[in-house]
């Protein structure tokens, strides 16, 4: 009788389990991994005559038929595209460094204040969202332009810094807020000054909040093709432009999916390497 | 000469004064116990001393030195925080290299220290483990550890014991005194365990709202406390209203509506004929026999009992005495196979000897 009820409990909770898990699940599939998996093969596609993508099945008179590597032949044969790739890479790096150095003040400001300001300290940082991205970059064009900076990589990483800031700061914030406030007292207590109190203590504890606010500046930054559009020059390019054009302009699919594929690898290989950090990071909190 | 002098300190915040015009000094290589109910401003003065607290006025002086315009991290005081302040980031061993490394000591040194310091607490298997895979007993040892491994001054300990089951605190209290005898650094302990002060310390002060009720060793704030809150704070007490009736070597005192009885007088306390006060004794020191059993007792009562409490190695009985007057009387069960003498509703004899218990006229 009570094994019957256990069992009859047991699986009411995996049909449960089921019934929320199904539809996330369905919806990644059908909308994440399927398109996913129609980039990796047109990424080893031929382009189409008239731009999209040339016919997978053999067609009489016509040879761009089928799978190639010659996408990817282009991409390594020619260095500029990885120069892009670099450039994009300093571009996203130098953003998520600046965004670090402004965001941990903040951060820490509003996670030692007294918790009734703390509510309010994080609704004016993600206050910016409630207005549109592309009117909030089209604002610093008003501000840059008087000052001659408008369209330079000043400008761009402006921009960037300025749109992805409160994904630094929240992230930090959390983790700050966190910390235990005795454990400064007895680091001081052991003969700790200030700059040791921070950087012995509150620094390496907050490791994991950088990991993951680094994450969310920096993946984003990498792909980001608005801003430079907008801010940079027309020759200041980065892989977000090159595959949006790649798509939108010269039509080349083929190209542009390839260049998607490469820059997901570099984003899967740089996400690893942050989540392995992070564990060994948060192992010891 | 004193180790640490607390001259008349006083911490106010707003309109509530935590400590008020308090006086102590310790002397090195003592034990000394700050005990109190919580409020008491314990915690504040040991705040004060540790350099986190500035005291409203007053001084606190370490070695003769005022000690105003030393910040924490320049006093050569430690602290043993409740919740143990363990730094979850780094093992053990990082633990207890901290204050050393902050001390810029060479790398050497360090390391010969953390390995005496680990012996010490018995915690040479767990130097590279992180706090969060140590158990109670152990973060406490650690944090011990911490606080002693550059021989600071003063080691001040906040209720370092709280958190700690009973079993585990009784074996801890051991050990504290084994380390504070072997290595001499002098302890300021707080707690609101009166037990754990009794057990530990070479001098008390009791504190209440702020001031300090009684200063004095273990056996004197037990034996003879000074007024009604330490002798209620520290064990039981049997507490009755009494009036001074007559007065020679003796007190005769008259006890609520009970009749009269004998109580010790003590050399410097001003005692008059109708002066008002407080008879209280100590349930070990009261007899309890059967109420036809005649006692040599010069203050005797005959009741019933009314309750009793088996806790092992002694049974506390509550008498009813006849005028509605409660006594406690406590009984070792040293008698092997002989848990309770008394039942309820018993007829018993309670009495005391004329030296026994005291007159408090505050």
């Amino acid at each position: 009788m009570a094994i019957t009820y256990i069992e009859s409990r047991i699986r009411g909770e995996r049909l449960s389990k089921t019934l929320v898990t199904t539809p996330p699940f369905l919806f990644l599939l059908l909308f994440f991994l399927i398109p996913s998996l129609i980039m990796v093969v047109a990424s080893f596609r031929y382009p189409g005559e008239f731009g999209g993508l040339a016919s997978f099945f053999p067609v009489p008179g016509e040879e761009e038929t089928g799978l190639t590597l010659e996408n990817y032949g282009y991409f390594f044969g020619d260095f500029i595209y990885a120069q892009i790739f670099l450039k994009s890479f300093g571009v996203a790096a130098l953003t998520t460094l600046i965004c670090l150095v402004m965001a941990y003040p903040v951060a820490l400001l509003i996670a030692r204040s007294p918790k009734k300001s703390r509510d309010l300290m994080v609704l004016l940082c993600v206050l910016p969202f409630a207005s549109n991205f592309l009117v909030r970059v089209y604002a610093w064009m008003i501000i840059l332009g008087p000052f001659d900076l408008l369209f330079s990589r000043f400008a761009v990483i402006i921009g960037m810094v300025y749109v992805h800031l409160p994904f630094m700061i929240l992230p930090l914030y959390t983790n700050l807020e966190k910390h235990d406030p005795v454990l400064l007292d007895a680091a001081q207590d052991l003969g700790a000054n200030a700059w040791h109190r921070f950087w012995k203590i509150t620094f390496p504890m907050s490791l994991p909040g950088i990991f993951s606010g680094a994450a969310l500046v920096f993946i984003p930054v990498l792909g980001m093709f608005a801003i430079p559009e907008i801010l940079g020059g027309k020759d200041d390019w980065l892989v977000g432009n090159m595959i949006k054009e790649s798509f939108l302009g010269t039509r080349d699919w083929p190209f542009g999916a390839m260049l998607s594929m490469i820059l997901t690898l570099c984003v899967l290989a740089i996400a690893g390497f942050m989540t392995v950090l992070t564990r060994r990071g948060t192992r010891h909190a | 000469m004193a180790l640490l002098e607390v001259k008349g300190v006083s911490r106010r915040f707003d309109d509530f004064t935590a400590v008020n015009h308090v006086d102590f000094s310790v002397t090195t290589g003592e034990f000394f116990t700050l005990l109190g109910p919580s409020g008491c401003g314990k915690t504040t003065l040991l705040r004060m001393i540790a350099g986190f607290d500035q005291p409203d006025s007053g001084s606190i002086l370490l070695d003769g030195i005022d000690l105003k315009d030393t910040p924490p991290e320049k006093r050569p005081i430690h602290t043993v925080f409740q919740s143990y302040a363990l730094f979850p980031h780094m093992t053990v061993e990082q633990n207890i290299a901290f204050p050393l490394r902050m001390a810029r000591q060479p790398e050497e040194e360090i390391r010969k220290k953390i390995r005496e310091t680990l012996d010490l607490v018995a915690l040479r298997d767990r130097a590279k483990r992180y706090p969060h895979e140590l158990s109670g007993g152990q973060k406490q040892r650690v944090a011990l550890a911490r606080g002693l491994v550059n021989r600071p001054r003063l080691l001040l300990l906040d209720e370092p014991l709280g958190a700690l089951d009973a079993k585990l605190r009784e074996q801890m209290q051991i050990e504290l005194i084994a380390l504070q005898r072997d290595i001499g650094v002098t302890f300021v302990f707080v707690t609101h365990a009166q037990e754990e002060a009794l057990a530990l310390s070479h001098r008390i002060a009791v504190m209440n709202h702020g001031r300090i009720e009684q200063l004095d060793e273990p056996d004197r704030i037990y034996g003879s406390p000074k007024n009604r809150f330490v002798a209620d704070f520290i064990g039981n007490v049997n507490m009755h209203d009494a009036t001074v009736e007559a007065l020679d070597d003796t007190l005769t005192l008259a006890l609520g509506k009970l009749g009269p009885i004998k109580a010790p007088r003590h050399k410097n306390q001003e005692v008059q004929i109708g002066m008002s006060g407080a008879f209280i004794i100590r349930p070990e020191q009261v007899s309890i026999r059967a109420a036809d059993e005649p006692s040599p007792d010069p203050n005797q009562f005959v009741g019933t009992v009314n309750d009793f409490l088996y806790t092992g190695d002694v049974t506390t009985y509550i008498v009813d005495l006849p005028d509605g007057e409660r006594l406690e009387a406590l009984l070792p069960n040293s008698a092997p196979g002989r848990a309770k003498f008394f039942e309820l509703g018993d007829p018993v004899r309670v009495s005391w000897k004329a030296e026994a218990g005291a007159f408090l006229d505050t």
